[in-house]
């Protein structure tokens, strides 16, 4: 590790908020006229709308030519890191996102087609769509992918709708109101349970890192209505029970869902249906090397299930009759829609292309760099001063990821994650991720080094961790006061959460601070 | 070791350099670092995917599958219904194509700043649209929007139903149905759908009256509707909701809002709607995305389930920055106990709609406002005079109108099907989600179509229907 991190200057622009600039009669888009013709005979505007419901006042926009609306934000994208350096954001799955995805998504053939146009006049889309399906099952053991879910909590919402639809039509729906998941499984799970009605029961890990059989077995009855889980979970944990948690689920009668939001580690070497899963979900904007667009979408979280569950998924289904895709919107016992349309196919074209250019082996050998990376760096960063890992004394390998924890470091020095993290960004490197709510391991951070960055920038990430751990014994003050060379400074402590100065529009800024 | 020759996307994919690592670790090969997955769990067999292609030949295959697409570019397309066909200025495309955005994280908000920034923007032009102070981070649609806007009303009234405009999207009517939950659930909000006035396409006065009591947690109705009728009875319906308790949640459409009032103005609690019009293309339908404004009331504000980003002074006095807000209470902070729940939204839409409204500025709402009404109208006017063709409700529209066929004695599908021959897309078929409304289609006119395109689909209708 003779690495040496450069500390990095991030542009300073001072940019002001943009309802602060411009010019009273700049425009940045003009409109051409309607011409005489038209304007003869419809008549003028005022007279096309009815009076009380005409705007009075016109919105306080600002006034900007195009050029100062492009610079303005071409340089906020400047003032964002944005994995320009080294991002190791764990649960994310940081990985490239191709260019020539991108190229290809951004081509007419998809831009400017209409979800409601005939399917005759979109072929093109609904075959990638069909064949990404098919990978999808493959990769999966599934029978049937759906992609409209907009992202994986959406997708998750997806599994609770669909596990209504399919007890249900059983009519055990008011008997089954309970779904079980682990508080080591992406909240998204508890929490779209819960908005789709369900009671959740939440399972805590025991000394091993996951929720033991004794507790899913207390937590098992014919009021379960399914299981939703990870595995590997967040902190990296692979529960080698799981095929038993299966199949006691399915005694009692319920659904298993895998959440497969951190399947990096495992894809190629295990099939969620080959466990037993009745449905899966996969991030196409993580796994799938599409963009995760500031953690924010447009996602896609692509739901696979068997072919019992099949008929429950929202419609429509892109299928294949011959040598023609049709949208499949006679599903009786469809859940209902998800969300409006089949789906981002821009980000499910961008999967698609992904496993087309990484190929069997490739992905295989994906999986296997994003666990070789992840031990790699773990032996590197539990021989730095105040660092230690959750569960210490498990002793097989992690997965994909590792939680690890500053709480030491805090002890000894006073300086907590939130320190560490500014800090981190002084050398260029994206803060890490912490983790999940709730904290189960205090003053935690989880990085996944993936598959895309080579071994010099995994020595790096190790190499800021040491530096800013010296520091931390040595001159605790640069941590604490980090960061130092960023386009902004930390905010003052409870300014975006104080009822009086809380704003999240211009104008209510205005107002509270009387400007 | 697998990979020969090292795959482009992968730095380590040269087998000397994980032996190095190999090395560091203390292990003979990767599959020890596997020892956690059981036997049992392992794939029974080895991945069976088409062979890998090079960027040329992967451009090559899927520029081959699309070309099978015909496009809204090449065609003539009178669709809307739900995504829009509006001009995308060009440098909205470069700025939501920017890599530092798109491959951003949730860092802390000095490394985010600029992103943090854009967003921050869009909610506050949107809050100019909409004229309120409350504006959260985008959801996934207007469906998704107006779902958690019936639950937050639900939340803050404590009851079980709302009153739901029948004139309405029926792909967004079934994601509220799905955010309402059946009715077997202890928490289902029943949906009780209001009537439209079958002469004006306006809300049923009656049948809302009727239907609103003290059980009524929301009245939602859209302006412009779903069959594209500017609502102006709004005063009306807030007042029948207000009387009853009920929160007033309106859907509209923001492109709109240079001509039309927000609907604030007329009592309105809640506003929803989409963003797509405002710098973001069709996609297919992957442009889609939705958002919810209140008052900046505690009552509201602590309902929202979506992401809020507050602007915030930073330790340096006079500088600002920008950072998440009461995000204890979304499920990420409370999981099961949050707000609904949050997750990837459409966020980078967010960037393009911000830099839109930028680039509009008041003048620019205000025209493009006039242009569609102006258009839209020309076109259902010379639809009108087509023999056989009604446009149904003549007046009050706003860019969608609904024309029908009836008289011609020919089905939607069958005119659609004859306009493809000359390249064009017909309106969206009304006639299985409305039967009432006969053979009827919904036509989008916005301002990219002119005059000449408006003159070429009438000719084209009359020498179908004739």
């Amino acid at each position: 590790m003779s690495t040496q991190p450069q500390e990095y200057q991030a542009p300073v622009w001072n940019e002001p908020v943009i309802m602060e600039m411009g010019y009273p009669g700049r425009r940045g888009v003009v409109f051409s006229d309607v011409g005489p013709d038209i304007e003869s005979r419809v008549g003028p505007v005022a007279d096309l709308v009815p009076a009380g419901v005409r705007r009075r006042q016109p919105p306080a926009l600002p006034e900007l030519s195009e050029p100062e609306v492009l610079y303005h934000y071409l340089r906020l994208s400047q003032q964002t890191l944005g994995m320009m350096g080294v991002s190791l954001f764990g649960t994310c799955t940081m990985k490239y996102n191709p260019q020539v995805n991108e190229e290809l998504a951004w081509r007419p053939e998809v831009t400017e087609v209409h979800p409601h146009q005939h399917e005759d006049t979109m072929q093109g889309t609904l075959e990638i769509v069909h064949n990404a399906d098919l990978v999808l099952r493959e990769m999966s053991g599934m029978d049937q992918f759906v992609f409209q879910a907009g992202g994986g909590a959406e997708a998750a919402f997806t599994n609770c709708a669909v596990v209504r639809a399919y007890h249900a039509s059983r009519g055990e729906l008011e008997q089954r109101d309970e779904i079980i998941t682990t508080i080591q499984t992406h909240p998204c799970n508890a929490a779209t349970a819960a908005a789709a009605g369900f009671k959740v029961i939440t399972l805590m890990l025991d000394e091993n890192g996951y929720p033991s059989l004794d507790a899913l077995k207390a937590a098992v009855s014919d009021r379960t209505a399914g299981l939703m889980v990870g595995n590997p979970d967040d902190m990296g944990v692979y529960n080698p029970e799981m095929k038993e948690w299966v199949r006691i689920v399915h005694e009692a009668g319920g659904l298993c869902f895998y959440d497969s939001a951190n399947f990096n580690g495992t894809m190629s070497k295990i099939r969620p249906r080959e466990i037993g899963f009745d449905a899966c979900m996969f991030m196409l904007h993580k796994t799938f090397g599409a963009p995760k667009s500031g953690v924010g979408g447009p996602a896609v979280g692509a739901y696979g299930c068997s072919a019992e569950v099949a008929p429950f998924l929202p419609a429509p289904l892109v299928v294949q009759d011959g040598e023609r895709y049709h949208l499949d919107y006679d599903r009786p016992q469809s859940s209902g829609k998800i969300r409006e349309f089949f789906g981002n196919v821009p980000v499910v074209l961008k999967a698609y292309a992904w496993v087309r250019s990484m190929g069997a082996e490739q992905i295989a050998q994906a999986s296997d760099l994003s666990v070789l990376g992840n031990n790699y760096m773990e032996k590197g960063l539990l021989a730095i001063r105040g660092i230690t890992r959750s569960h210490p004394d498990a002793t097989s390998p992690r997965m994909e990821m590792t939680r690890y924890s500053v709480q030491t470091m805090k002890e000894e020095t006073g300086v907590d994650v939130h320190d560490v993290l500014n800090r981190m960004s002084d050398f260029g490197v994206d803060p890490a991720w912490t983790s999940h709510e709730p904290w189960l391991v205090p003053e935690p951070f989880t990085p996944e080094s993936g598959e895309m960055y080579g071994k010099e920038a995994l020595d790096l990430w190790v190499a800021v961790m040491q530096r800013i751990s010296d520091e931390a014994y040595s001159d605790p003050q640069i941590v604490k006061t980090a960061p130092h060379h960023q386009a902004i400074h930390r905010l003052r402590p409870g300014v975006i959460d104080d009822p009086d100065t809380r704003a999240m529009t211009w104008r209510a800024f205005r107002r509270k601070t009387g400007r | 070791m697998r990979g020969r020759t090292a795959h482009p996307y992968m730095a380590n994919s040269v087998p000397a350099i994980q032996q190095e690592m190999l090395d560091s670790i203390g292990v003979d090969s990767i599959d020890e670092l596997f020892s956690q997955i059981p036997a049992d769990h392992r794939s029974t067999r080895p991945l069976d995917l088409p062979p890998a292609l090079s960027e040329a030949e992967l451009k090559r295959h899927l520029v081959g599958i699309l070309s099978k697409n015909r496009t809204c570019e090449q065609n003539l397309s009178f669709l809307g219904a739900g995504a829009w066909q509006h001009h995308v200025p060009a440098a909205c495309d470069e700025v939501v194509r920017r890599n530092e955005f798109l491959t951003s994280v949730f860092g802390e908000p000095s490394s985010d700043h600029g992103r943090n920034q854009a967003w921050f923007e869009f909610s506050s032009q949107l809050g100019e649209l909409v004229d309120l102070e409350l504006v959260g981070l985008p959801v996934r649609s207007w469906g998704s929007a107006a779902g958690h806007a019936m639950r937050m009303a639900a939340r803050l009234t404590g009851r079980h139903e709302v009153a739901v405009v029948r004139a309405i999207d029926p792909e967004r009517l079934s994601v509220i149905r799905s955010y309402c939950e059946p009715a077997e659930m202890a928490g289902h909000i029943a949906v009780r759908l209001i009537d439209y006035d079958p002469a004006t396409g306006l809300v049923d006065l009656d049948d809302l009256r009727a239907a609103v009591g003290q059980q009524t947690a929301a009245v939602y109705f859209e302006t412009p509707s779903y069959l594209g009728i500017i609502e102006h009875q709004g005063a009306e319906i807030a007042a029948i909701a207000r009387a009853a308790g009920a929160e007033t949640v309106v859907g509209v459409d923001p492109i709109s809002l240079g001509v039309l009032a927000s609907p604030v103005h007329v009592g309105a609690d809640i506003v929803v709607g989409t963003i797509q019009p405002l710098g973001v293309h069709l996609h297919t339908g992957g442009g889609v995305g939705g958002f919810i404004a209140s008052r900046d009331e505690d009552r509201y504000a602590h309902q929202y389930p979506t992401l809020l980003l507050s602007i915030g002074e930073t330790l340096q006095e006079g500088e600002y920055g920008f950072g998440l807000s009461l995000f204890e209470q979304s499920s990420y902070g409370l999981r099961d106990k949050g707000n609904d729940w949050t997750g990837h939204s459409v966020y980078m839409w967010a960037i393009a709609a911000t830099t839109y409204m930028a680039m509009m500025g008041p003048r620019g709402f205000e025209e493009i406002g006039g242009q569609i009404l102006q258009r839209a109208h020309y076109a259902a006017q010379l639809l009108s005079e087509v023999e056989g063709v009604s446009v149904t409700f003549p007046q009050g529209f706003f860019k969608e109108f609904v024309v029908n066929f009836d008289e011609t004695g020919r089905s939607v599908d069958a005119v659609n099907e004859a306009l493809r021959d000359v390249a064009i897309f017909g309106g969206k078929d009304l006639s299985e989600d409305f039967p009432e409304l006969g053979q009827s289609a919904l036509y989008c006119v916005t301002e990219i179509h002119t005059q000449s395109d408006i003159e070429r689909l009438v000719e084209a209708i009359r020498k179908v229907v004739t």
